[in-house]
Protein backbone atom coordinates (compact mmCIF):
# COMPACT_ATOMS: atom_id res chain seq x y z
CA UNK A 1 0.00 0.00 0.00
CA UNK A 2 1.33 3.37 -1.04
CA UNK A 3 1.86 5.87 1.72
CA UNK A 4 0.03 9.16 1.78
CA UNK A 5 3.22 11.04 1.17
CA UNK A 6 4.23 9.05 -1.91
CA UNK A 7 0.71 9.40 -3.34
CA UNK A 8 0.85 13.14 -2.85
CA UNK A 9 4.19 13.21 -4.64
CA UNK A 10 2.84 11.26 -7.57
CA UNK A 11 -0.19 13.48 -7.91
CA UNK A 12 2.05 16.54 -7.97
CA UNK A 13 4.31 15.02 -10.60
CA UNK A 14 1.44 13.94 -12.86
CA UNK A 15 -0.01 17.43 -12.50
CA UNK A 16 3.17 19.07 -13.68
CA UNK A 17 3.39 16.62 -16.58
CA UNK A 18 -0.14 17.55 -17.50
CA UNK A 19 0.79 21.20 -17.49
CA UNK A 20 3.60 20.51 -19.93
CA UNK A 21 1.49 18.42 -22.30
CA UNK A 22 -1.24 21.03 -22.17
CA UNK A 23 1.21 23.78 -23.05
CA UNK A 24 2.66 21.68 -25.88
CA UNK A 25 -0.81 21.07 -27.22
CA UNK A 26 -1.60 24.76 -27.30
CA UNK A 27 1.69 25.60 -28.97
CA UNK A 28 1.09 22.86 -31.55
CA UNK A 29 -2.43 24.13 -32.16
CA UNK A 30 -1.17 27.64 -32.78
CA UNK A 31 1.60 26.43 -35.08
CA UNK A 32 -0.76 24.05 -36.80
CA UNK A 33 -2.98 26.84 -37.98
CA UNK A 34 -0.12 28.57 -39.74
CA UNK A 35 1.42 25.38 -41.09
CA UNK A 36 -1.93 24.20 -42.36
CA UNK A 37 -2.52 27.46 -44.18
CA UNK A 38 0.90 27.26 -45.78
CA UNK A 39 0.39 23.64 -46.80
CA UNK A 40 -3.02 24.26 -48.27
CA UNK A 41 -1.92 27.41 -50.06
CA UNK A 42 1.01 25.53 -51.58
CA UNK A 43 -1.10 22.71 -52.95
CA UNK A 44 -2.52 24.35 -56.06
CA UNK A 45 0.92 25.30 -57.34
CA UNK A 46 2.39 21.86 -56.77
CA UNK A 47 -0.64 20.21 -58.32
CA UNK A 48 -0.64 22.44 -61.41
CA UNK A 49 3.09 21.94 -61.72
CA UNK A 50 2.63 18.19 -61.51
CA UNK A 51 -0.08 18.34 -64.16
CA UNK A 52 2.01 20.46 -66.47
CA UNK A 53 4.95 18.10 -66.02
CA UNK A 54 2.89 15.02 -66.58
CA UNK A 55 1.30 16.33 -69.72
CA UNK A 56 4.68 17.48 -70.97
CA UNK A 57 6.23 14.14 -70.18
CA UNK A 58 3.43 12.51 -72.11
CA UNK A 59 3.95 14.70 -75.18
CA UNK A 60 7.68 15.00 -75.48
CA UNK A 61 9.24 12.32 -77.57
CA UNK A 62 11.85 10.44 -75.57
CA UNK A 63 15.16 10.12 -77.31
CA UNK A 64 18.73 9.58 -76.22
CA UNK A 65 19.17 13.30 -75.93
CA UNK A 66 16.21 13.75 -73.60
CA UNK A 67 17.13 15.07 -70.19
CA UNK A 68 17.68 12.25 -67.72
CA UNK A 69 15.33 13.82 -65.21
CA UNK A 70 12.52 13.34 -67.67
CA UNK A 71 13.38 10.11 -69.40
CA UNK A 72 15.10 8.29 -66.56
CA UNK A 73 18.14 6.14 -67.01
CA UNK A 74 16.22 3.38 -68.72
CA UNK A 75 16.74 1.06 -65.78
CA UNK A 76 14.91 0.57 -62.50
CA UNK A 77 17.58 -1.19 -60.52
CA UNK A 78 18.64 1.39 -57.95
CA UNK A 79 16.01 3.22 -55.95
CA UNK A 80 16.54 6.17 -53.70
CA UNK A 81 13.94 6.82 -51.01
CA UNK A 82 13.83 10.40 -49.81
CA UNK A 83 12.31 10.10 -46.36
CA UNK A 84 11.08 13.35 -44.82
CA UNK A 85 10.60 13.30 -41.06
CA UNK A 86 10.59 15.94 -38.38
CA UNK A 87 13.41 16.98 -36.09
CA UNK A 88 11.47 16.57 -32.91
CA UNK A 89 9.64 13.74 -31.30
CA UNK A 90 6.60 13.80 -29.05
CA UNK A 91 4.36 13.98 -32.09
CA UNK A 92 2.50 10.73 -31.64
CA UNK A 93 3.04 8.18 -34.36
CA UNK A 94 3.95 10.83 -36.94
CA UNK A 95 7.57 9.87 -37.51
CA UNK A 96 7.13 6.16 -37.01
CA UNK A 97 4.32 6.10 -39.56
CA UNK A 98 6.54 7.65 -42.20
CA UNK A 99 9.43 5.39 -41.35
CA UNK A 100 7.15 2.38 -41.43
CA UNK A 101 5.91 3.34 -44.88
CA UNK A 102 9.51 3.79 -46.03
CA UNK A 103 10.43 0.44 -44.62
CA UNK A 104 7.54 -1.31 -46.27
CA UNK A 105 8.44 0.17 -49.62
CA UNK A 106 12.10 -0.70 -49.14
CA UNK A 107 11.24 -4.28 -48.26
CA UNK A 108 9.08 -4.59 -51.35
CA UNK A 109 11.81 -3.25 -53.58
CA UNK A 110 14.46 -5.42 -51.98
CA UNK A 111 12.20 -8.43 -52.41
CA UNK A 112 12.13 -7.62 -56.12
CA UNK A 113 15.90 -7.68 -56.13
CA UNK A 114 16.38 -3.92 -56.34
CA UNK A 115 18.98 -1.88 -54.56
CA UNK A 116 17.60 0.67 -52.14
CA UNK A 117 19.27 3.74 -50.71
CA UNK A 118 17.95 6.30 -48.30
CA UNK A 119 18.20 10.05 -48.27
CA UNK A 120 16.94 11.45 -45.00
CA UNK A 121 15.46 14.87 -44.45
CA UNK A 122 15.04 15.60 -40.76
CA UNK A 123 16.53 13.88 -37.76
CA UNK A 124 13.90 11.52 -36.49
CA UNK A 125 13.95 8.78 -39.07
CA UNK A 126 17.63 8.17 -38.71
CA UNK A 127 17.75 5.85 -35.72
CA UNK A 128 15.41 3.23 -37.10
CA UNK A 129 16.65 3.29 -40.66
CA UNK A 130 20.25 3.18 -39.60
CA UNK A 131 19.58 0.13 -37.48
CA UNK A 132 17.77 -1.69 -40.30
CA UNK A 133 19.85 -0.59 -43.27
CA UNK A 134 23.14 0.63 -41.80
CA UNK A 135 25.01 0.98 -45.09
CA UNK A 136 22.27 2.37 -47.27
CA UNK A 137 21.93 5.93 -46.02
CA UNK A 138 23.56 8.17 -48.58
CA UNK A 139 22.95 11.47 -46.88
CA UNK A 140 21.03 13.19 -44.17
CA UNK A 141 19.85 16.68 -44.87
CA UNK A 142 19.87 18.67 -41.66
CA UNK A 143 16.73 20.71 -41.16
CA UNK A 144 17.56 21.61 -37.56
CA UNK A 145 18.26 25.26 -38.28
CA UNK A 146 15.10 25.77 -40.35
CA UNK A 147 12.19 27.30 -38.48
CA UNK A 148 9.81 28.06 -41.31
CA UNK A 149 10.25 25.97 -44.43
CA UNK A 150 11.10 28.17 -47.38
CA UNK A 151 11.29 27.45 -51.05
CA UNK A 152 15.05 28.05 -50.94
CA UNK A 153 15.49 25.06 -48.60
CA UNK A 154 13.55 22.88 -51.00
CA UNK A 155 15.70 24.10 -53.87
CA UNK A 156 18.82 23.22 -51.93
CA UNK A 157 17.58 19.68 -51.34
CA UNK A 158 16.50 19.39 -54.95
CA UNK A 159 19.88 20.53 -56.25
CA UNK A 160 21.62 18.03 -54.01
CA UNK A 161 19.29 15.24 -55.13
CA UNK A 162 19.78 16.03 -58.81
CA UNK A 163 23.54 16.02 -58.31
CA UNK A 164 23.37 12.62 -56.74
CA UNK A 165 20.98 11.36 -59.33
CA UNK A 166 23.35 12.24 -62.11
CA UNK A 167 26.61 11.16 -60.48
CA UNK A 168 25.64 8.24 -58.24
CA UNK A 169 23.91 5.99 -60.74
CA UNK A 170 20.48 6.12 -59.14
CA UNK A 171 17.61 5.15 -61.40
CA UNK A 172 14.44 6.10 -59.59
CA UNK A 173 13.79 8.53 -56.76
CA UNK A 174 10.77 8.33 -54.49
CA UNK A 175 9.68 10.99 -52.06
CA UNK A 176 8.03 9.96 -48.78
CA UNK A 177 6.16 12.33 -46.53
CA UNK A 178 2.96 12.57 -44.53
CA UNK A 179 0.14 14.17 -46.45
CA UNK A 180 -1.90 16.41 -44.20
CA UNK A 181 -5.59 15.68 -44.19
CA UNK A 182 -6.72 16.93 -40.82
CA UNK A 183 -5.32 17.27 -37.32
CA UNK A 184 -6.40 13.68 -36.75
CA UNK A 185 -5.43 12.09 -40.05
CA UNK A 186 -2.04 12.28 -41.71
CA UNK A 187 -1.43 9.86 -44.46
CA UNK A 188 2.09 8.64 -45.24
CA UNK A 189 2.50 9.13 -48.97
CA UNK A 190 5.09 7.99 -51.43
CA UNK A 191 5.46 9.45 -54.86
CA UNK A 192 7.98 9.06 -57.60
CA UNK A 193 9.71 12.33 -58.45
CA UNK A 194 12.53 11.26 -60.75
CA UNK A 195 11.98 10.44 -63.55
CA UNK A 196 8.72 12.32 -63.95
CA UNK A 197 5.82 9.87 -63.87
CA UNK A 198 4.12 9.90 -67.25
CA UNK A 199 0.43 10.55 -67.50
CA UNK A 200 -0.82 7.31 -68.97
CA UNK A 201 -4.45 8.36 -69.09
CA UNK A 202 -3.44 11.94 -69.81
CA UNK A 203 -2.21 10.96 -73.23
CA UNK A 204 -5.38 9.08 -73.96
CA UNK A 205 -7.55 11.96 -72.75
CA UNK A 206 -5.81 14.73 -74.63
CA UNK A 207 -5.43 12.58 -77.71
CA UNK A 208 -3.12 13.46 -80.55
CA UNK A 209 -4.60 16.91 -80.92
CA UNK A 210 -2.38 18.41 -78.21
CA UNK A 211 0.75 16.99 -79.71
CA UNK A 212 1.59 20.20 -81.50
CA UNK A 213 2.51 22.24 -78.46
CA UNK A 214 4.54 25.28 -79.29
CA UNK A 215 7.46 26.07 -77.06
CA UNK A 216 9.12 29.36 -76.47
CA UNK A 217 12.16 29.73 -76.31
CA UNK A 218 12.33 26.02 -77.24
CA UNK A 219 11.61 22.61 -75.86
CA UNK A 220 15.03 21.81 -74.45
CA UNK A 221 15.43 25.12 -72.71
CA UNK A 222 12.01 24.93 -71.14
CA UNK A 223 12.56 21.39 -69.99
CA UNK A 224 15.99 22.24 -68.62
CA UNK A 225 14.43 24.97 -66.50
CA UNK A 226 11.22 23.19 -65.66
CA UNK A 227 12.52 19.79 -64.58
CA UNK A 228 14.71 20.87 -61.64
CA UNK A 229 12.06 23.34 -60.65
CA UNK A 230 9.39 20.68 -60.58
CA UNK A 231 11.49 18.59 -58.21
CA UNK A 232 12.06 21.55 -55.92
CA UNK A 233 8.34 22.26 -55.95
CA UNK A 234 7.43 18.69 -55.11
CA UNK A 235 9.93 18.68 -52.25
CA UNK A 236 8.71 22.03 -51.02
CA UNK A 237 5.20 20.71 -51.00
CA UNK A 238 6.29 17.61 -49.10
CA UNK A 239 8.03 19.74 -46.50
CA UNK A 240 4.99 21.96 -46.04
CA UNK A 241 2.64 19.01 -45.75
CA UNK A 242 5.03 17.41 -43.33
CA UNK A 243 5.23 20.51 -41.17
CA UNK A 244 1.46 20.69 -40.94
CA UNK A 245 1.16 16.96 -40.30
CA UNK A 246 3.75 17.13 -37.56
CA UNK A 247 1.92 19.86 -35.70
CA UNK A 248 -1.43 18.16 -36.19
CA UNK A 249 -0.08 14.87 -34.97
CA UNK A 250 1.57 16.53 -31.99
CA UNK A 251 -1.57 18.36 -31.08
CA UNK A 252 -3.61 15.16 -31.07
CA UNK A 253 -0.94 13.26 -29.17
CA UNK A 254 -0.64 15.97 -26.53
CA UNK A 255 -4.39 16.24 -26.22
CA UNK A 256 -4.50 12.52 -25.49
CA UNK A 257 -1.65 12.83 -23.04
CA UNK A 258 -3.39 15.67 -21.22
CA UNK A 259 -6.55 13.63 -20.97
CA UNK A 260 -4.69 10.58 -19.73
CA UNK A 261 -2.92 12.69 -17.13
CA UNK A 262 -6.31 14.01 -15.99
CA UNK A 263 -7.64 10.46 -15.62
CA UNK A 264 -4.58 9.47 -13.69
CA UNK A 265 -4.89 12.45 -11.35
CA UNK A 266 -8.50 11.48 -10.66
CA UNK A 267 -7.55 7.92 -9.90
CA UNK A 268 -4.69 8.91 -7.67
CA UNK A 269 -6.82 11.48 -5.81
CA UNK A 270 -9.43 8.84 -5.03
CA UNK A 271 -6.76 6.48 -3.82
CA UNK A 272 -5.23 9.27 -1.76
CA UNK A 273 -8.54 10.16 -0.12
CA UNK A 274 -9.37 6.53 0.62
CA UNK A 275 -5.96 5.95 2.15
CA UNK A 276 -6.31 9.10 4.23
CA UNK A 277 -9.73 8.05 5.45
CA UNK A 278 -8.51 4.55 6.26
CA UNK A 279 -5.69 6.05 8.30
CA UNK A 280 -8.11 8.26 10.26
CA UNK A 281 -10.44 5.33 10.91
CA UNK A 282 -7.59 3.18 12.15
CA UNK A 283 -6.47 5.96 14.46
CA UNK A 284 -9.99 6.44 15.81
CA UNK A 285 -10.44 2.75 16.39
CA UNK A 286 -7.18 2.73 18.27
CA UNK A 287 -8.19 5.67 20.47
CA UNK A 288 -11.67 4.27 21.18
CA UNK A 289 -10.47 0.80 21.98
CA UNK A 290 -7.80 2.35 24.17
CA UNK A 291 -10.42 4.37 26.00
CA UNK A 292 -12.65 1.32 26.44
CA UNK A 293 -9.85 -0.71 27.88
CA UNK A 294 -9.41 1.80 30.72
CA UNK B 1 -17.15 34.02 -77.34
CA UNK B 2 -16.35 31.55 -74.62
CA UNK B 3 -14.28 32.88 -71.77
CA UNK B 4 -10.73 31.87 -71.10
CA UNK B 5 -10.10 30.01 -67.89
CA UNK B 6 -7.11 31.67 -66.27
CA UNK B 7 -5.14 30.55 -63.24
CA UNK B 8 -2.21 32.31 -61.64
CA UNK B 9 -0.41 30.35 -58.94
CA UNK B 10 2.74 30.95 -56.92
CA UNK B 11 4.40 28.49 -54.54
CA UNK B 12 2.74 30.34 -51.68
CA UNK B 13 -0.82 30.46 -52.92
CA UNK B 14 -3.38 30.39 -55.67
CA UNK B 15 -3.57 34.03 -56.68
CA UNK B 16 -6.27 33.99 -59.35
CA UNK B 17 -8.61 31.39 -60.74
CA UNK B 18 -11.30 32.88 -62.90
CA UNK B 19 -12.83 33.13 -66.36
CA UNK B 20 -11.69 36.20 -68.25
CA UNK B 21 -11.69 37.57 -71.78
CA UNK B 22 -7.98 37.86 -72.44
CA UNK B 23 -4.68 37.74 -70.60
CA UNK B 24 -1.44 39.29 -71.81
CA UNK B 25 1.55 37.40 -70.47
CA UNK B 26 5.15 38.67 -70.43
CA UNK B 27 7.00 35.82 -72.16
CA UNK B 28 10.80 35.68 -72.37
CA UNK B 29 10.62 36.36 -76.07
CA UNK B 30 7.95 38.99 -75.95
CA UNK B 31 4.46 39.55 -74.62
CA UNK B 32 1.70 37.34 -75.90
CA UNK B 33 -2.02 37.61 -75.51
CA UNK B 34 -4.14 34.55 -74.84
CA UNK B 35 -7.79 34.34 -75.79
CA UNK B 36 -10.09 31.37 -75.38
CA UNK B 37 -9.31 28.56 -77.81
CA UNK B 38 -5.62 29.38 -78.04
CA UNK B 39 -3.38 26.66 -79.47
CA UNK B 40 -1.33 24.62 -76.95
CA UNK B 41 1.62 26.74 -75.99
CA UNK B 42 4.33 26.81 -73.38
CA UNK B 43 6.65 29.64 -72.52
CA UNK B 44 8.94 30.86 -69.80
CA UNK B 45 8.25 34.26 -68.25
CA UNK B 46 10.36 37.31 -67.77
CA UNK B 47 9.73 39.74 -64.95
CA UNK B 48 6.89 42.00 -65.89
CA UNK B 49 3.18 42.64 -65.60
CA UNK B 50 0.40 40.25 -66.45
CA UNK B 51 -2.52 42.20 -67.85
CA UNK B 52 -5.97 40.74 -67.33
CA UNK B 53 -8.82 41.96 -69.54
CA UNK B 54 -11.98 40.93 -67.71
CA UNK B 55 -14.72 41.36 -70.27
CA UNK B 56 -13.30 42.85 -73.47
CA UNK B 57 -10.59 44.84 -75.16
CA UNK B 58 -12.03 48.13 -73.95
CA UNK B 59 -11.45 47.22 -70.29
CA UNK B 60 -8.76 48.84 -68.24
CA UNK B 61 -6.65 45.75 -67.61
CA UNK B 62 -5.77 44.63 -64.12
CA UNK B 63 -2.00 44.45 -63.87
CA UNK B 64 -0.21 41.94 -61.65
CA UNK B 65 3.58 42.09 -61.50
CA UNK B 66 5.13 38.62 -61.69
CA UNK B 67 8.66 37.30 -61.50
CA UNK B 68 9.92 34.24 -63.33
CA UNK B 69 8.11 31.01 -63.97
CA UNK B 70 6.11 29.46 -66.76
CA UNK B 71 2.90 29.82 -68.65
CA UNK B 72 1.09 26.88 -70.18
CA UNK B 73 -1.86 27.04 -72.51
CA UNK B 74 -3.81 23.85 -73.04
CA UNK B 75 -7.36 22.88 -73.86
CA UNK B 76 -8.43 23.70 -70.29
CA UNK B 77 -7.12 27.26 -70.40
CA UNK B 78 -4.11 29.27 -69.35
CA UNK B 79 -2.06 28.38 -66.28
CA UNK B 80 0.66 30.75 -65.14
CA UNK B 81 3.12 29.30 -62.65
CA UNK B 82 5.00 32.33 -61.36
CA UNK B 83 7.73 32.37 -58.77
CA UNK B 84 6.36 35.54 -57.29
CA UNK B 85 3.29 37.63 -57.86
CA UNK B 86 2.73 40.88 -56.07
CA UNK B 87 -0.90 41.53 -55.37
CA UNK B 88 -2.31 43.80 -52.74
CA UNK B 89 -4.80 41.20 -51.57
Amino acid sequence: MATLKSLKGRIASVKSTQKITKAMKMVAAAKLRRAQQAAEAGRPYAERMGQVMESLAGKVAISDQSPKLLAGTGRDQTHLLVVCTSDRGLAGAFNSNIVRAARRQAEELIAQGKTVYFYLVGRKGRAVIQRLYPKQIVHQFDTGAIKQVSFADAQEIAADLIDRYITDGIDIVHLLYARFQSALVQEPTSRQIIPVPRAAEGIAASGGADAGVEYEPDEEEILAALLPRNIAVQIFRALLENAASEQGSRMTAMDNATRNAGDMINRLSIQYNRTRQAAITTELVEIISGAEAL
Amino acid sequence: MADLHFELVTPERLVRSEDVYMVVVPGTEGDFGVLAGHAPYMSTLRNGDIAIYRSGMSDTPERIPVEGGFAEVNAQGLTVLAERADTPA
